[in-house]
Order: C-alpha cells, then structure tokens, then sequence
C-alpha cells in the first residue's frame, strides 16, 4: 500500500537522521575516549606538569577544578536549597514568586561569558577578591543557582500533601514540618539537582577564563585568594597556545577524557539516582 | 510511659521568634536570585555603557572593522555580529532538522526498548563540556573540513557550525520531544478513530499542537549557541573580518570577549568595549528568553 | 456528677473563599465518650472536625468564625498557639499517612517534636503507643521496617498509635475506616471502644451502622447545619427531625 511506503519512508528519514545525530555525538566521544585512554594512569592523574607543561600530568589542574567546584557548592547549596524552600513551602503563586522565575530563567539562559563578565566587575574588580579561587567559585555558583533550585523546588513539590497535614496534625510547627518531614523526602531531588550542576559547572571554561584560572601555578591552592589550574582551561590553553603540539597532543587527549568522564560520569550518577528512585519510591 | 500534658495554650514566644527568622532566612535566599539577575544587569552596564561616551554610536553599530589594539582603535561591532550570526545559523540548519526528527523520532516512533536507550545517551551526550567540542573541532573537524574541500584556513566558519550544532542538538531534540510528548492522547485517538493515517495524524494533529513549543526549542537553541564561547573559540579562527563564506575565519562576539579580556587593561576603552560586547549579548538572551516566554503563555489555553 | 464537657463549639461558621461551609454549629462534646458526626457528602462533617484542632486554617482562604472550647479555653482566641492545641488533640484521616520511614519513626514523631529526645524515654512511649492501638503485638518485631511495608488496617492503627503518642486529650477520627477491609474496620472500632475511656473521641462516619455500634451520641449534618444532636440510639430510634429520618432511612445519601 502506498500509505505504508511513505510512512516506512518517513520512519527511515528520521532513523538515518538519529543515526546521523548519534553518530556525530558519539564520533566525538570516541576519538577522544580511543586517543585518550592509553594517557590515563595514575601517574598522569597525580603529577604535576612537566618540562614546561610538554610532560607529566595533570594533578594541579584536577584539584583546582575540584577546589573550584566545591567551593561554589558551599556558596550554591545553601541558598539555591534554602530559596527553593520559600518558593514551595511558604508562598504561592504571586507577583514574587513570578519575578523569582523569571530570575531563575534568565539566569540560566544567560551565556557563560556573560557570568565572566560579570565575576570579573563584580568579585574581582568591584569587591577586590582580583582573579581567585574565590571569584571563580563564587561566579560559578551564580551559574548553578537555576538549576539547584529548580530542582530541589521540584522535588519539595513532589512531596505528599498527606505528609505535611499528618505532622501538622501532630502539633508540629512550620519548620518542623519542613525540617523534618517535606526536606527530608525531598532529598534525592535535591541531591540529583546539586550532582547535576555540578557536572555543568566542572566543564564551564569561560567564567573562570576571566576570574580565577591560571595556565601554570607553581604549587597548589593555599589560600581563596590564589588563582588555579583547572581542567576546562587547561586543555584550552594547551590545545591552542602549546608551543609543541604534537609533543602535547597525548595530554590535551587526557585532559579531555578526564573531563569527560568526570562530567558525563556526574551527570550519569544523577539520572541513574533519579531513575532509581522513581522506581522504588513508595510513595 | 505516657507524656505529660501539654503545658497552657499559650503562645511560646522563643518559637514564633525561630519560626518567624527562618521565614525570614529563606525568604532572603530566594531575594538573592533576583539580586544577582540585577547585579548582573548592574554591572554589565556599569562597565561597558561608558564605552559609548568616547566611541560614536555609528562607529560601533555600522564600523565594519574590529580592530582595538590598532592605533587609531576601530570597535566596529559588526563584523563580530555578522561572525555570530553566520555561525549560529548555520549550525542552526543542521541542528533544527537533526534534533526535530531525534525528537519525533522518540515521541512517535521509538520502541520503548530505543527510547529507553535513546534519551539517555542523547542527555548524556549534552553533558560534555563545550571546551571538548571545541578541541575536537580544533584537531579533527578542521582537518575533515580540509581535506573535504581544500580550500581555505583549517580553523573557518565551517568548523565552528559542525561543532555547534552537535552541542545545540540535545536542547532542541529534548525540548521538542517534551512538546511532541505534551499533545493529548485523546486528540490523536480522535485522529486516529476517523481513519487518519499515521502520518496524516502526525501532520495534522501532533505538529500542529506542538508547534508552540518546537518553536521554542528552536529558539532555546538558537539562544545556547549564540551564546557558546569556548567551542566557536577554538574553532573558527578568530578573525574579526565580514564574510559570509562559511570557509573563512570569522569571530563571534563571545570569542572575542574571552581572548580579548586577557590583554586589556583595566579601566581602558578596550575593556569597556568588551563589556559592551557583553551587554549586546546579554540583551540577545534576554530578548530571546521573553519571547520564548511569551510564545509558551500565548499558547496556554486562558 | 455534672462533668465539664470537654469541647463545647458555639456558632462555629467556616468559609473557603465566598462559600460559606459551616454555617454556625453550636455542639457540646461530652468527654471520655464517642461522639459521632454523619451526614452526606458536602454537608460539612469533615469541615467541623477539622476546625475543631485548627487544622482548617491549613487550607488557603479559609476564614472561621465563632468559638471552641476546650476544656473552657477559646482554641481560636487570639494569643492561643494553633500548635499547642494540636498537641493536646489527635488526628487521624481517612486515607491512612504513614510516613515512609520506620514504625518507630512514625511512632516517636510526636514527642520528638515535643522536645523528647531521650531514647529510653521514646522507646517506652513508642511501646505504649503501639500498646494502646492494639499494634504492639504485631509490630514489635519489625519496629526498623517501613511502615509502609505493613497492611491497610494495620497503617491506620499505626497512624492511631502515632497520634496516641503525644498523649491527647481528644483524638479526631475523619471516616477513618473507609479505606478499611471489615476485619480491619472492626478492629479500629474494638479499639475506640477502649480508648475511651481515656481520651474524648469525635468520629466522623458516613456508615450509619459504624455510628451505631460505635458511638454514645451522634450529629446529623446537612448542608453546614447541624441538624440534630442526640444520644445515638435516640437519634437513629427516634429522630425528631424530617430530614434526619430521611437520611436514615436511605432516601438520600
């Protein structure tokens, strides 16, 4: 029939166009996985660079990153966590909490120059933090904002009603209730949102381009104050400005799989942790 | 054992005292939101408005050269812009196509087994950092590029697209997929209990409904990769010239932000202009994010 | 011997928004008794329990006017503290809302938030909650396990047991055993008839034949009004009232 034809047609366009798609995506991660594997060992992990960066590993730059990272969670957490609680738990729909979300929208269309940017005329320049561990962690954190707190206000929401009127019934008052029954179930959404962001922010190369990274730092961190080596930049600089490339080249393949796996391997955790639990979620 | 009675019903003074500061507490933390938005706002324009009182608003909207460091500085915006546009767009046209049939695909034809499969990896995918991307078009896509057509500089316009539009994929086939997945069922059975075919039910019934939030998708999309930085960076060039031959270097405003803020000095022009850039920029989010929120709340049945 | 009732309600109006729900009840809870409140869908029945622990002004635009007493004290005067009351009178609801942690979680919940945090002390009124509801039998093997894991009937006295725990005065039942299989709804019911002696009991049932075997005096709402107050084997034998004779005798559900 013809009806059938053009419908297998149809089914066979789209088909060649996932193929085409996946093969893209997957082509990228690929020669990177195969041309970067043989780098990895722990020696590459725990070194430092070497020979004016042609050599040795990539140990500062991981720690950086992960300095970076953490410090922007300890700024993040708490008030994307803690605003996400306002919004579900003690108000609802009004002017506020509509310019809340369209804050939180714009936020996170915002591109990641423009947070470089802004770090820079605001924590390096105007608040005199210069480019630092904390200037790049604390411009960081505005980036993940929208996305923590929309999850954990996502998973705040998703939590029975019956839980709240069950405790209130039971003479608690408003923050017990929150404390001890809504945050509580609402934990593996909040969670899955901090691993998430995370996993963005690791990545993120522009915002600390312009507020906290260093290509070479002659020892690690010791202060906020310190500027950092960081994955993302590290394999830029090295990719673009290295004065040997074909010397370099089995670094620069390192570094970007260490970054995938640390990206993609965060961002894996959380949806496996997601799908998990809507799978044996009681409730 | 039993507990002892409550004590009088009266108000405990020290509770409302911690209820009403942890209200306080959280509602200060949902301010901050709003706060940074604005600081942001604050702060771009801080920087870079003063740029306009020392370079004429001509030179910088229809000055063909962006050439700071040269000694009479030229800040003409665009051939920049047109570097930008010329790069979005095109990664647009492999991207839109590509994502939309990933997404239909997903919504109206995937077995379960492939969806479940599918989506992941295609979530997965978009977790990998743009600085990725941009190496991978540095040291492999460039030489595709040239060995497929010879001509011109390895690191081009071209480059940059191919890139971009693999990175823009996931947003558009995600957001497309969820709009294709929003058409209620009962409109298609509908279809279907009327003898439509599949594909009259598709064409008919589910695009057109749907249509709101691809064009969202879309416009996402357009908005992420206009905004992308390190992967145009590494890729196309950066040469702030005007072309609309994909297989020249060209600049994107978002490059030039990020290789330029190294070398200026704080205070001078050139920095101004860079966060000037920023502004432009910030105001094409913008401009893209409200209307992709007036074409959702359009949408919505009142 | 005259005994003080324990809730006394006067011209209790409440509203959700423009609709007025209750629409001024005036009703005296005797205490240590089993007081049962029935009536047809909507006519308010859950509304009035709800307003008798303040749970009510939960629900957004809601507004209640008129007063409680309990024990002689207006629960909706101005200084009174919505959470002390709630502490002093129980609630469990028609669907039963364990919360997905352990029995003894559920259990020490109340007192915790009372400030108990001694755990000998919540072992103990952990056991003698679970006692008191007739649970502690079946549940005193399986006190780390999820509540969830037990059955309906069993989460529903579970839930009574959680309530018990804080030591109320009153408890309030609303249609408690609708989601109950028989065997299960018998055993809530043996298990009011015993705790009554303890604690006043309002329950709210939409089964005619539960207000029977249950309780000592009965309400018929309609419509927000409260109908007619009486003993329940005067109420159900002798109603005084049209309406109420037609509710019972099934002309109207």
């Amino acid at each position: 029939m013809k009806e059938r034809l053009r419908e297998s047609l149809v089914v066979l366009g789209l088909r060649s166009a996932v193929f085409v798609a996946l093969a893209g995506l997957l082509g990228v991660l690929f020669d990177i996985v195969s041309k970067g594997a043989g780098v990895l060992s722990w020696k590459f992990l725990t070194e430092p660079p070497m020979a004016g960066m042609t050599e040795g590993g990539i140990f500062p730059a991981i720690i950086g990153s992960v300095y970076l990272v953490t410090l922007s969670l300890v700024a993040s957490v708490p008030i994307g966590v803690l605003s996400a609680i306002y919004l579900a738990e003690y108000t609802k729909q009004s002017r506020f909490t509509r310019i809340v979300d369209v804050s939180i929208r714009n936020l996170a269309g915002t591109p990641s120059i423009v947070f470089g940017l802004f770090g820079l005329g605001l924590f390096v320049n105007f608040l005199g933090f210069r480019q630092s561990l904390l200037s790049g962690a604390l411009t960081l954190a505005c980036m993940s904002l929208p996305v923590i707190i929309t999850a954990s206000r996502e998973a705040l929401l998703t939590v029975p009603n019956e839980f709240r009127e069950a405790a209130y019934a039971l003479g608690a008052t408003k923050l017990q209730v929150v404390r001890r029954v809504v945050v509580p179930n609402a934990l593996a959404g909040i969670l899955t949102g901090i691993v998430l962001s995370s996993s963005r922010v690791i990545g993120e190369t522009a915002p600390i381009m312009l507020t906290a990274a260093a290509f070479y730092t002659p020892s690690l961190p010791s202060s906020f104050f310190d500027r950092v080596m960081a994955l993302p930049f590290h394999l830029f600089v090295m990719a673009t400005q290295s004065a040997n490339p074909l010397k370099t080249a089995p670094i620069q393949y390192g570094t970007a799989l260490v970054l995938i796996l640390i990206a993609v391997g965060l961002n894996a955790t959380a949806l496996f942790v997601r799908a998990r639990r809507r799978r044996i979620k009681a409730w | 054992m039993r507990l002892k009675k409550p004590p009088a019903p009266r108000t405990s003074l020290s509770r409302t005292l911690v209820e009403r500061l942890a209200k306080s507490l959280f509602f200060l933390c949902s301010v901050i939101v709003i706060l940074v938005t604005l600081l942001i706002t604050l702060f771009l324009f801080r920087e870079g408005l003063p740029a306009l009182l020392h370079v004429p608003i001509w030179d910088i909207f229809a000055g063909t050269i962006w050439q700071p460091p040269a000694e009479v500085p030229k800040f003409g915006v665009l051939p920049l812009m047109v570097g930008s546009a010329v790069i979005t767009f095109t990664s647009l046209m492999f991207a839109t196509p590509l994502g939309l049939a990933v997404a239909l695909y997903l919504a109206e034809f995937s077995r379960s087994l492939e969806r479940e499969v599918l989506k992941p990896l295609v979530e997965l995918l978009a977790a990998v950092p743009s600085v990725v991307f941009g190496f991978f078009a540095l040291v492999v896509v460039s030489g595709w590029i040239h060995g497929l057509f010879g001509v011109g500089t390895r690191l081009n316009a071209l480059n940059g697209a191919v890139v971009l539009s693999l990175m823009v994929l996931p947003t558009i086939a995600s957001i497309s997929e969820d709009a294709l997945n929003s058409v209620p069922r009962d409109l298609k059975e509908a279809a279907y209990a009327l003898g439509s075919t599949r594909l009259q039910v598709l064409r008919g019934v589910v695009l057109p409904y749907a249509r709101r939030g691809i064009a969202v998708a879309v416009l996402l999309g357009f908005g992420r990769a206009i905004g992308e930085t390190m992967a145009v960076l590494m890729a196309t060039g950066n040469a702030a010239v005007m072309s609309l031959s994909l297989l020249t270097s060209m600049e994107t405003m978002t490059a030039a932000i990020a290789i330029e803020m190294g070398e200026v000095v704080f205070g001078s022009l050139h920095y101004q202009m860079l966060f000037f850039l920023g502004i432009l920029l910030f105001l094409i989010s913008s401009a893209v994010n409200i209307l992709a929120d007036h074409i959702i709340t359009r949408g919505r049945v009142a | 011997m005259v005994m003080f009732p324990k809730i006394e309600v006067k011209e209790l109006r409440v509203s959700y928004g423009e609709k007025l729900v209750l629409k001024g009840i005036t009703l005296t809870i005797p205490r240590n008794e089993i007081t049962a409140i029935i009536g047809p869908s909507g006519c308010g029945k859950s509304t009035l329990i709800k307003a008798l622990n303040r749970m009510v002004e939960l629900v957004p635009e809601a507004k209640v006017g008129g007063q409680v007493f309990l024990d002689g004290e207006d629960i909706y005067a101005p200084d009174v503290d919505a959470v002390t009351i709630r502490r002093r009178i129980g609630m469990v609801f028609q669907k039963p809302n364990p919360f997905p942690s352990s029995i003894y979680h559920n259990v020490a919940f109340g007192p915790r938030i009372l400030g108990v945090n001694d755990r000998a002390k919540l072992d103990d009124v952990v056991q003698e909650s679970l006692v008191r509801a007739n649970l502690w039998d079946e549940t005193k093997d399986r006190l780390r396990e999820n509540a969830l894991s037990l059955s309906g009937g069993q989460q529903q006295r579970l839930c009574i047991a959680r309530a018990l725990a804080t030591n109320p005065e009153v408890l309030l039942l609303d249609e408690p055993a609708s989601a109950l299989d028989p065997i299960s709804t018998a055993k809530v019911e043996d298990l009011l008839r015993d705790l009554k002696r303890e604690v006043t009991i309002v329950l709210v049932t939409h089964n005619m034949q539960q207000a029977i075997r249950v309780s000592d005096r009965t309400g018929f709402m309609l419509l927000g009004e409260l109908v007619e107050f009486k003993p329940t084997s005067e109420l159900f034998d002798h109603p005084s009232d049209s309406r109420t004779e037609a509710y019972i005798t099934g002309k109207f559900g």
